[in-house]
């Protein structure tokens, strides 16, 4: 770093307890990198942080237009907190159109700092300016800091050689150098990271490192900015952390089950956004036995996964919307069989193919009921990033004990966003550890030791699983109504009507073995109960903490089961006057606790391929309450 | 491993105890029959055996065999069988399909099994026709056949299901015929022995929807002339008195001829091992349908890498370069940091 030594009346930072800062630029300008790389200088120092990366379908859309930004919100903070924020404070805008488009958002008096180079008259063309924005006053009540960015990241970088085209692609590690110096982040742990990631491309390195310093040198020297500002490290429990997204966590959620049950894993998965990068990560960790199939198609995934489960293997498939409704007819084979499988959905925007890579929690109901037949299935949810771990853990488990798919529903703000995790100890974690059969469990009219592969467990109702290799057990499955206990094919009413109910108790059953729904906030007194599920916990807790602020008592309860529901959580919701349930969908889990326990749940929805934020929820529950101020 | 002498047994071993439900007179009888003779002879145990099957009358295979099976769903064998074979290379893993299965339905899955490589066996009964769903036509019927689902006759061109299997670059493409036993059993046979996917079809009679359709080239009478044997380093050659050939011709393709007419040097010597699939290709296109000669036996097999012993060989090598996986290690291997 240039030696600061001699400025001895270097303003001290001001503090702030918190800071949202947005980084918007085209899809070819690396802004999901750059937010990456603050959030995880930020991680390291200690911040509590959240973050929303918000990017487009199309890998490149046509350069400089709005179809084209790409942005990512991080929210750092000295306390906990829990969602990416509300509105941003600051905008990081590398072209007209990341102005245009992500202006709306930006807090009213909030900073914006721009890439004044892109600011040519073809690219205000291309974003739809008829005039410039930086001159024409419509920036007015906002701080702008005009910056150069292009041509100082070409100036810092010509020592080394690179062509003027090559340096402007380092300009988003000039806008990471500017931001970290304006928030004193420290600047270790980002130089370590693009010596190591371009460790093979020395000029690459040279030139990111160059401009890098280059935009903290210019925060330093430019006396454009007054002072810079500082968010402490929040008070966090003793441990090792490290930041994590959510399908990474998934991902080594399911290496942990493979561990913790002792069957190998496998996955069958077809690529699809936003679960592909599951896939990716499992097809690294061959050391762990890891088997990955990219399959054919999504039904070969789950085909796959089936086989592999037969054999004994921990099976999973990995999809989004799409690709579980292929997977539909191959989930009732699964229930049918009986067979453990985990089904993961990355839930994402549709109808169809709808919104590739915005956040939806639309599949409730088809988790639920998308499948031909009386076919239920346990659906687990987790609700943030680093919760996707256990959840995963969690799914296994009710897969490998009750001899069932699975259903865990996570969605695409979950599996890109990221959140500092305190690592936990492998000692703690649960023993999900199964049994198969190797012996005879029926003995026949005449004397014989036959395998029955439908004997069931008279509490689990989980049947006997014998895999294949086992000598002397060999039978047959398949997806023909089968005679309890025998497995053998049946045709006979009262036998069909038996296995519906059998296969339903089952599934019914497990409200036995998950832990009760707990409350949290006013949980004696509160006027207005959250009911939650998934990745809007965040914005729930933060919409309950600001009422509570505001003297209203309020609670939540959010759901990690969703089939079947925590046992008390029928008693929980007729406790409290309002019940209101917000989902990013039209009202899913709305319907199914009003179907299940007669309550007069209301639902605030919403569904802009975008997480709620605190606020919106806040109104929402003053609007019910007729309390807004 | 310890070496425990697989015990002997006969067909009754490899016989379940359900009823065989065909048609009386169905072709799969014979196929099952041939199955369960040849498998006492094969030196595999029952428990690592598995039968993997789809929907569709040839389905109900597995559940006739006392082996580990599953009858799945319509089309998807092919790929459960992928998934199976891939976690436990230790298992001898066959599908039982039929023509609407594996190449309506099913068809996706199919050519990716052949193209993979993975090691099953897969044995497709050909009908030429919609058997459990009673009567429509399948994607290898006849151009204007006519069906309960084309009074007016089939538009649909039909698949030659071998030019499929080679066109995906199938390692081991058979093709045998319910009619003869010994036959079958040795092309099933060599199916089971091939390291890879193998592909067998089978002409199978349907009497009832479909009766007859390969008659004029099965029945005794009619298979001198009719049937192409396929020996491996032979001339190809057929007919009562071997009169007829097949030779390569540098325009037209594979080519029947008469022996007297081009010398028996002329004629195309079988080599299943070619890697390039084209000679085999030719061959499989040689009859248009089961009314002209039409070739049986092993078009082709060839060695090339075998799917899931690389996808163990992968986790193998990673294991040894690296130690099996440390779950702790691995929680850490991102950026971490303290907090006290």
């Amino acid at each position: 770093m240039s030696d600061t030594a001699e400025r001895t009346s270097a303003p001290a930072p001001q503090r702030l307890d918190r800071v949202i800062i947005r980084f918007a630029g085209d899809s070819g300008d690396g802004m999901q990198l750059t937010g990456d790389r603050f959030t995880s200088a930020s991680a390291v120092f200690g911040n509590d942080l959240a973050t929303l990366p918000d990017f487009p379908a199309e890998i490149r859309a046509p350069a400089g237009t709005l179809a084209g930004v790409s942005a990512f919100q991080v929210h750092i903070s000295d306390h906990e907190i829990t969602t990416p924020g509300d509105a941003p404070d600051v905008l990081v805008a590398m072209n007209p159109a990341a102005l245009r488009n992500e202006l709306p958002r930006l807090e009213s008096g909030g900073t914006v700092i721009v890439n004044v180079d892109a600011f040519d008259e073809r690219s205000l063309a291309k974003a739809g300016y008829e005039k410039n924005p930086l001159e024409d006053g419509s920036l007015d009540g906002y701080k702008v800091y005009e910056v150069p960015m292009t041509s100082l990241t070409q100036g810092s970088v010509e020592h080394l050689g690179v062509k003027p085209r090559d340096a402007e692609r380092s300009k988003n590690f000039f806008a990471l150098g500017l931001v970290s110096w304006m928030y004193t982040r420290p600047v270790e742990t980002t130089i370590r990271w693009i010596e190591e990631r371009f460790a093979n491309q020395p000029q690459v390195r040279d030139a990111n490192l160059a401009a890098f310093q280059a935009g903290h040198a210019f925060g330093e020297t430019a006396e454009l900015f007054d002072h810079r500002y500082e968010v402490r490290p929040a008070a966090q429990p003793p441990g090792t952390y490290t930041n994590i997204n959510g399908n990474t966590a998934l991902a080594w959620g399911l290496i942990a089950a493979s561990k913790l049950s002792g069957l190998p894993l496998f996955l069958g998965s077809y690529p699809i956004t936003p679960a592909s990068d599951i896939l990716h990560e499992l097809s690294k960790h061959k050391r762990f036995g890891v088997r990955t199939l990219q399959a054919e198609d999504e039904i070969a995934g789950i085909g796959s996964a089936i086989g592999a489960a037969y054999g004994g293997h921990l099976a999973v498939t990995t999809t989004s919307g799409p690709g579980m409704a292929l997977k539909a007819e191959a989930m009732g084979l699964a229930i049918s069989l009986e067979l453990p499988l985990v089904i993961i959905d990355i839930q994402r925007g549709g109808p169809s193919t709808g919104l590739p890579t915005k956040t939806e929690q639309a599949d409730l109901l088809m988790a639920h009921y998308g499948r031909h037949g009386e076919s239920p299935l346990p659906i687990v949810a987790p609700h943030s990033p680093a919760e996707c771990f256990h959840a995963a853990i969690e799914a296994a488990r009710i897969a490998l004990k009750y001899r069932t798919p699975v259903i865990l529903l996570s969605d695409g703000y979950l599996a890109n966003g990221t959140e500092p995790w305190r690592i936990p100890d492998v000692a703690d974690l649960p023993d999900i550890s199964t049994t198969f059969a190797t012996e005879p469990n029926h003995t026949n009219p005449d004397g014989t030791k036959v395998f029955w592969p439908y004997k069931r467990d008279p509490e689990t109702l989980a049947r006997d699983l014998a895999v294949p290799g086992t000598p002397g057990l060999m039978h047959r499955i398949g997806g023909l109504e089968k005679q309890d206990g025998s497995g053998n094919v049946s045709y006979d009413p009262e036998n069909h009507e038996r296995m519906v109910h059998l296969r339903a108790a089952k599934v019914a059953g497990i409200a036995k073995d998950i832990p009760d729904a707990v409350v949290q906030g006013d949980v004696d007194d509160a006027e207005l109960l959250f009911v939650g599920w998934g990745s809007t916990w965040g914005a729930i807790d933060g919409a309950m903490g600001r009422l509570r602020a505001r003297g209203r008592k309020v609670a939540m309860v959010h759901l990690r089961h969703l089939n079947p529901f925590p046992p008390n959580l029928g008693d929980v919701l007729a406790r409290y006057p309002f019940v209101v349930a917000p989902e990013l969908n039209l009202g899913q889990l709305a319907r199914l606790l009003r179907a299940e326990y007669l309550v007069d749940v209301r639902s605030v929805t919403k569904v802009r391929g975008v997480p709620f934020t605190a606020g919106e929820l806040e109104h929402a529950a003053l609007d019910l309450l007729g309390g807004a101020e | 491993m310890t070496a425990v002498e697989v015990p002997v047994t006969t067909r009754k071993d490899w016989a379940s105890d359900q009823e065989v439900r065909w048609c009386p007179g169905c072709g799969d009888y014979s196929i099952l029959a041939a199955i369960q003779l040849l498998m006492p002879e094969l030196g595999v145990r029952r428990e690592d055996t598995v039968f993997v099957s789809g929907i569709g009358c040839a389905a109900r295979f597995p559940y006739y065999m006392n082996t580990y099976g599953m009858h799945s769903i319509h089309g998807r064998a092919p790929a459960i069988a992928t998934g199976l074979a891939m976690a436990r290379p230790d298992l001898h893993v066959w599908v039982v399909s039929g023509d609407g299965d594996a190449l309506s339905i099913g068809g996706n899955h199919l050519i990716h099994a052949l193209r993979r490589n993975i090691n099953i066996t897969i044995v497709m009964f050909n009908n030429q026709i919609y058997g459990l769903t009673k009567g429509q036509y399948s994607p290898t019927s006849e151009l204007g056949k006519v069906t309960k689902s084309t009074p007016f006759g089939s538009l649909d061109h039909p698949f030659n299901p071998l030019s499929v299997a080679i066109g995906a670059e199938a390692s081991f493409v058979a093709r045998t015929h319910d009619m003869d036993r010994a036959h079958m059993i040795e092309t099933f046979r060599r199916a089971h022995e091939h390291k890879g996917a193998a592909f067998v079809e089978v002409y199978q009679n349907c009497n009832v929807f479909n009766n007859g359709a390969f008659e004029g080239i099965t029945a005794k009478s009619a298979r001198d002339d009719m049937l192409i044997p396929l020996r491996h380093g032979e001339p190809i050659r057929f007919g009562s008195e071997g009169q007829w050939g097949v030779v390569l011709d540098a325009q037209r393709g594979a080519q029947i001829v008469e022996v007297a007419e081009v010398g028996e040097d002329a004629l195309l010597v079988h080599d299943e091992t070619r890697t390039d699939p084209g000679v085999a290709f030719m061959l499989s296109r040689l009859s248009r349908g089961p009314y002209e000669p039409t070739p049986i036996g092993v078009f082709r097999a060839v060695n090339r890498l075998e799917y899931s012993a690389e996808v163990a060989r992968q986790v193998d090598e990673e294991i040894e370069r690296k130690g099996p996986g440390d779950l702790a290690e691995l929680l850490r291997s991102g950026a971490t940091w303290e907090v006290s």
